[in-house]
């Protein structure tokens, strides 16, 4: 009782300490809560980012099958099907035909791609949300391409991707086997690549082996590869933000050094008069570290609460142009929410922990001493 | 309780070029219950004997007795829970905390005891009709007038109802009929069976007759009383 009662009037003190230097602790709020909210805004974003590319891959192919030319992709003939032949473990196998279109209207990259399941007329088309947008076009408008030859062939949208795969499709363009091959100048007897579906994911190494046995110019990339390098991606585009946020970093730890390591005449007067009418050292260094405490943890949950809607539901509209990575047609979608408990507990030790030991240190030194020489 | 000195000095910067003894060999016994002025001109070291015998710092060398206790081997903890419980202080410039209310800043050298907060209030409450500051409670310190913060600094002196009450130089910043109501609440607190030593070079002080011994201090040693 007596124990509660002290924390009791500890934290009133405390209360009373911070309100006392509304102006300067309001400030330190404010710079330490934006510092949070830009570091929590980016982890957050690039999580969650990684975290529905995941998902997404999750419905592709085990197995996508390229052949090289001089070490780069090439079209890949129809009967290198048949050259695999029977792979124990594939339980599907199928040519796949799609590639880039620049736009010069829109300054764009489109992703052509056939898609023999959705039944597409030769001059009808099916595009991503973006390009809608972009262009200005919904269904029963026509969209004008510029073949391999310098023909125009203009297709007529018969419907848009649906939004919520937007974070894929968004620049993408599904058309007829017929139209993709006419359009862009690709042979009858070849595709762009292979894929290969495999049920038990413990074979994809061995049946990646004999393929590149059986057809030796050519490349297996299992989704597992796809995964990593997104994953590397977007650590990397995040890396380069957090290089960016470093300056402000920076400024805030030598603001909040400033703070805490410059103890005023006025701060060491008061730890003199506290010590001189009773109070113990530890009693100074808990209240102090209280007031830190209370501080930074305000400030935590302050920054990464904004950064929670910031992400979540105004799509980081700060950040999207850097962690999403398209030029001109960004997806516009909404991110799963998603909390990382060892993000949140990183984010905490590196904002908290710091400042905390930085306010503590001073004020020990302080406190220690002979409340009379501290009064001097 | 008596407080017994014996060949007590004080060093400050012990050990650098500008060491300096503040007290040099001090020997003396204060009796309890009574009002005991320290005389002396600025720097010859009554403040700073003061703070040893109030627990605020310790001796270089020689010993100060409390009652039975010794203080001058006692460590930190040790010497906080005396302070605390045993002495209250009124320094020169009242040593208020801005910002905080009267009635706060009476009640701070209570909180690490952590009484009962309504009894607590009503203590502070008590003290502050006394001093006939009951209407300042809510009032921030840095409001006050010279008058007024000095009885608040008496207040908090008195929070914990301690036994010996020490006040280095209290008129320093009053004028000479503050000074002789100060004096005066001195008596009323000697009368109530306090022990009070008071720090001062003002005539008003060490010639008052509510003083009942005075020692005279110059450069660090006893001279007279």
């Amino acid at each position: 009782m007596g124990w509660l009662r002290h924390q009791r009037y500890l934290l009133d003190f405390i209360i009373a300490s911070l309100l006392r230097r509304k102006g300067k602790n309001l400030g330190l709020l404010l710079v330490y809560s934006l510092i949070v909210f830009m570091l929590a805004s980016v982890m957050l974003f690039t999580h969650a980012l990684k975290r529905e590319m995941g998902q997404v891959l999750q419905a592709s192919p085990e197995i996508i099958l390229q052949r090289i030319e001089a070490g780069r992709h090439a079209l890949i003939p129809a009967d290198y099907l048949r050259k695999i032949g029977r792979l124990r473990g594939v339980t599907a196998r199928k040519g796949r035909l799609w590639g880039y279109f620049y736009d010069p209207a829109v300054r764009a990259n489109y992703t052509l791609m056939v898609a023999p399941e959705r039944r597409l007329a030769d001059s009808e088309v099916i595009i991503g949300s973006a390009i809608a947008r972009t262009r200005g076009i919904g269904p029963g408008d026509y969209l004008t391409f510029r073949a391999h030859d310098g023909e125009a062939y203009s297709f007529r949208v018969r419907e848009l991707l649906a939004s919520d795969t937007e974070l894929f499709s968004a620049d993408l363009v599904l058309m007829s086997e017929r139209a993709f091959r006419v359009s862009q100048g690709v042979a009858e007897g070849w595709y762009t690549d292979i894929v290969l579906s495999v049920s038990n994911p413990l074979e994809l190494a061995k049946i990646a082996e004999k393929l590149t046995l059986r057809l030796p110019d050519t490349r297996p990339i299992l989704r597992e590869e796809i995964l990593r390098t997104y994953d590397s991606i977007f650590s990397w585009r995040q890396g380069i933000l957090f290089v960016l946020l470093l300056g402000a970093i920076l400024a805030f730890v030598i603001f909040a050094w400033d703070k805490a390591s410059g103890l005023s005449a006025e701060e060491r007067r008061e730890i003199g008069i506290l010590k001189a009418v009773g109070w113990e050292t530890g009693d100074v260094l808990r209240m102090k570290f209280w007031e830190g405490a209370i501080l930074s943890l305000m400030a935590f949950l302050l920054g990464y609460l904004l950064a929670y809607l910031h992400v979540f539901h105004a799509s980081a509209s700060l950040f999207e142009p850097v962690l999403k990575g398209w030029a001109v047609l960004y997806p516009a979608f909404r991110l799963t929410p998603v909390i990382d408990g060892l993000q949140v507990a990183t984010l905490f030790f590196f904002s908290v922990f710091p400042y905390v030991v930085a306010t503590i240190i001073p004020i020990w030194q302080v406190s220690v001493t002979d409340p009379d020489a501290v009064m001097r | 309780m008596r407080i017994v000195l014996e060949n007590v000095h004080k060093v400050f910067n012990q050990g650098r070029p500008n060491a300096h003894e503040a007290i040099r060999g001090v020997s003396l016994s204060i009796e309890p219950n009574r009002v005991t002025c320290l005389k002396g001109a600025s720097g010859s070291g009554k403040s700073t004997l003061l703070s040893m015998i109030g627990c605020l710092s310790r001796p270089t060398a020689g010993r100060i007795h409390l009652g039975e206790r010794l203080l001058s081997g006692l460590p930190e903890r040790f010497l906080t829970d005396i302070r605390r419980h045993t002495f209250g202080f009124i320094f020169q410039q009242f040593n208020l905390i801005s910002g905080l209310s009267v009635l706060e800043n009476i009640m701070l050298p209570a909180y690490p005891l952590a009484p009962d907060h309504r009894q607590l209030t009503a203590t502070a409450s008590a003290l502050l009709d006394r001093f006939g500051l009951a209407h300042k409670a809510r009032n921030p310190v840095q409001w006050l007038s010279g008058g007024e913060a000095q009885r608040v600094a008496i207040c908090r002196a008195l929070i914990n109802d301690p036994r010996i009450l020490i006040a280095d130089e209290p008129t320093a910043n009053l004028d000479t009929r503050l000074s002789r109501d100060f004096m005066e609440q001195i008596r009323r607190l000697r009368e109530s069976g306090r022990t009070v030593l008071i720090t001062s070079h003002d005539p008003v002080v060490f010639d008052s007759p509510v003083v009942e011994r005075v020692i005279e201090l110059c450069d660090g040693q006893v001279v007279g009383g």
